[in-house]
């Protein structure tokens, strides 16, 4: 079985801060990391492989992420945690993408890749769309399920998985091949073992441009985005208000009044 | 497309450098220059410049004529034929756009045994109600809906696109988003029609709610948002006898394949579990200390008509189920009260609750940076107030 996660890498802390006199954006020694639902995606990715094996399958996974040169990193980190290889999706014209843009690149790559099972996280803590996971599964004409918490079983032709809505889980079989996005509840990922730090060493990870995956110039990149974002500015800022302290009798009692000054109660 | 500095509007003033999280600009002999290597066009630096002096500039004409979009519509979600309370908001905002465009707004339900549905729909100040009933339909399935929505949408045209952003909603407008090719913003907490343009002005958060971004859809139609739950009101009835006309589209069974199938649904019944539509939250963070004093929190959220929430340290800790976790890894959340119980309010949880209306903290330690947020802080024991507080709420109602 051929398995493939996308990757993307984001800013290690989301706390990017505006400069309230300037309006702009305060950057500090900001690190990268690989999108935390990512990791789950992958996780899940290598426990389907290893219960693969275990049943005397095979499995190969691929990760897959498009960005500027140094997402190599990521994908390297991604070797180090149980990918068997990766492709780094780098080109100038890939730039500016928004969802549209970005699934249709992953797709590209994905159909060259011919996978059975592509994994996904929910959504990237920097952009928090949860639109590039559904986009791929459409683009590819693959089947999709999104946010899964669970697998329950896989055969060759199919897989049953858990989802979480609002008001409790959907229990659907896919018939493969077929995209997930899975939420955090899905598993714990693991830490790099020791080969795995050794392989994403020695690993070569080639770097696919638009025209390796015969990709159109005006499906890509700003190019290809339908939308286009005008103003990026700070949300209003909010102050911490009052603090009492007390005993506990004291401060329920003034708790309540609150409530009910505020029409809760 | 290009990115590029207008030379003689730059002064050189180095904003645009603080601006660009790529780092791909500098400032050499009084003039910005911009590393295209480095630029991957986030229009920070478009937004930074005091002078406009940098323009992003696209070549790109519309593939159709736009002229011939009209209404706005709302994705009427439903489930087992009860409408998502998020959508009675969606009215409410989409009523305004279409007053501010000129046009009729249209609420669109995909179902099966819609009648009850549409005709409660039909009180609201929509023009239309589309049915598109098939059983097929009666459950939500992202290949049938997404093929059957993007089929009406060439057909009827819409010009702009609304849909509550749950889990639905999400991952269902991405898929349409795709199959008509045009734009979708998610998450929305800002929508707007430009005076000058007629477009719709979208604005949502990212990196977790500390960047705003204003977003357009200039070229393609229909313009899409996803909707934050509990951000805008829920619209009013109709006060006239008057109702929407009720328009019933005709299924078209050759869309209905999928290559999945639904198998069975766990409910989690409980009213304390849905978080995102709550209008009161009672969160617990590691300062509840064991799972079961939850259930004290559980108690006060009953008490107050609300849900429970928690932090990530109690999801990971193993006290709360996971659908229960407010922040970044969880759900972010607006509801008119957040009470935070032993929470200490590190950015990754602030990230889902910020944007509550008011933000109560009860936290032993008095620097804990929830405070920060909070507009009303309680320094003390979170396991001994809230027990008194529900027992004092009960007393006044007459209950204990």
């Amino acid at each position: 079985m051929k398995i493939c996660v996308c990757i993307k890498q984001v800013p290690a802390t989301t706390e990017v801060k505006f400069d309230p006199e300037t309006n702009t954006l305060i950057r500090e020694g900001v690190e990268s990391q690989i999108n935390p639902f990512d990791l789950y995606a992958l996780e899940e990715a290598v426990r389907v492989k290893e219960r693969l094996q275990e049943q005397g399958g095979e499995a190969t996974i691929t990760a897959v992420s498009m960005g500027p040169p140094q997402a190599e990193e990521a994908l390297r980190e991604a070797i180090s945690l149980g990918a068997d290889d990766a492709i780094l999706l780098s080109d100038r014209a890939f730039a500016g993408a928004d969802t549209w843009a970005t699934s249709y690149t992953l797709a590209k790559a994905l159909t060259k890749l011919d996978p059975d099972l592509v994994f996904c996280g929910m959504q990237a803590i920097d952009g928090d769309t949860g639109q590039v996971g559904p986009g791929i599964a459409v683009h590819m004409d693959y089947a999709q399920a999104p946010y899964v918490a669970k697998i329950e079983s896989l055969d060759k032709h199919k897989i049953v998985v858990k989802r979480l809505l609002e008001n409790g889980y959907e229990v659907c079989s896919l018939r493969l091949p077929a995209v997930l996005t899975v939420v955090k509840e899905i598993n714990e990922p693991r830490t790099p073992s020791l080969r795995g730090k050794m392989n994403a060493k020695k690993a070569v990870i080639p770097v696919w441009k638009a025209a390796d995956i015969e990709a159109p110039e005006d499906k890509i990149g700003l190019q290809g985005s339908p939308t286009q974002v005008v103003k990026v500015f700070s949300p209003p800022h909010r102050e911490g208000g009052e603090k009492w302290t007390g005993e506990p009798g004291e401060l329920a009692d003034r708790l309540a009044g609150l409530l009910k000054e505020l029409e809760i109660v | 497309m290009a990115i590029r500095v207008i030379e003689d509007r730059c002064n050189g003033c180095g904003l645009c450098i603080k601006s660009c999280p790529q780092a791909a600009i500098t400032v050499d002999n009084k003039l910005a220059i911009i590393d295209l290597e480095l630029c991957n066009y986030c229009g920070s630096c478009v937004s930074a410049c005091r002078l406009r002096a940098i323009a992003i500039e696209i070549e790109k004409q519309p593939k159709e004529d736009l002229s011939r979009y009209n209404g706005v519509w709302v994705f009427g979600e439903q489930f087992g034929g009860k409408i998502a309370p998020v959508v009675l908001e969606l009215i409410g905002i989409a009523r305004r756009l279409a007053d501010d465009r000129g046009s009729e707004l249209g609420v669109i339900v995909l179902g099966d045994k819609l009648d009850k549905a549409a005709a409660e729909l039909a009180e609201y100040p929509v023009d239309k109600v589309y049915v598109y009933e098939a059983p097929e339909l009666a459950r939500y399935d992202g290949e049938r809906y997404s093929r059957v929505l993007s089929d009406v949408i060439r057909e009827l045209k819409p010009e702009i696109l609304l849909a509550g952003a749950t889990t639905t909603g999400r991952s269902f407008m991405s898929r349409v988003a795709v199959q008509v090719y045009s734009g979708l913003t998610a998450d929305c907490t800002g929508l707007a029609i430009g005076k000058d343009d007629g477009l719709l002005y979208q604005t949502r958060p990212a990196y977790g709610g500390n960047v705003m971004a204003t977003i357009l859809c200039p070229y393609t139609r229909p313009q899409m948002a996803t909707v934050r739950h509990k951000v805008f009101p829920v619209s009013m009835k109709r006060n006239s006898g008057t109702k929407a006309q009720i328009v019933r589209l005709k299924p078209k069974p050759q869309l209905f394949g999928s290559s999945s199938e639904i198998l069975d649904f766990i409910e989690q019944c409980e009213a304390t579990v849905n978080i995102v539509e709550a209008d009161v939250i009672v969160s617990g963070g590691r300062g509840i200390q064991d799972p079961a004093n939850f259930a004290l929190l559980e108690e006060l959220a009953r008490t107050l008509g609300g849900a429970v929430g928690a932090s990530r340290a109690a999801v990971d800790a193993g006290w709360i189920p996971y659908c229960h976790q407010v922040g970044q890894t969880g759900k972010t959340v607006c509801p008119k009260l957040y009470i935070a119980c032993g929470i200490s309010g590190a950015v990754q949880h602030q990230a889902g609750m910020a944007s509550s209306e008011t933000i109560v903290a009860i936290n032993k330690d008095p620097d804990a940076p929830i405070f920060q947020i909070a507009d009303f802080g309680f320094v003390g024991d979170c396991l001994e107030i809230v027990p008194l507080l529900t027992k004092k709420i009960k007393t006044v109602r007459g209950e204990a």
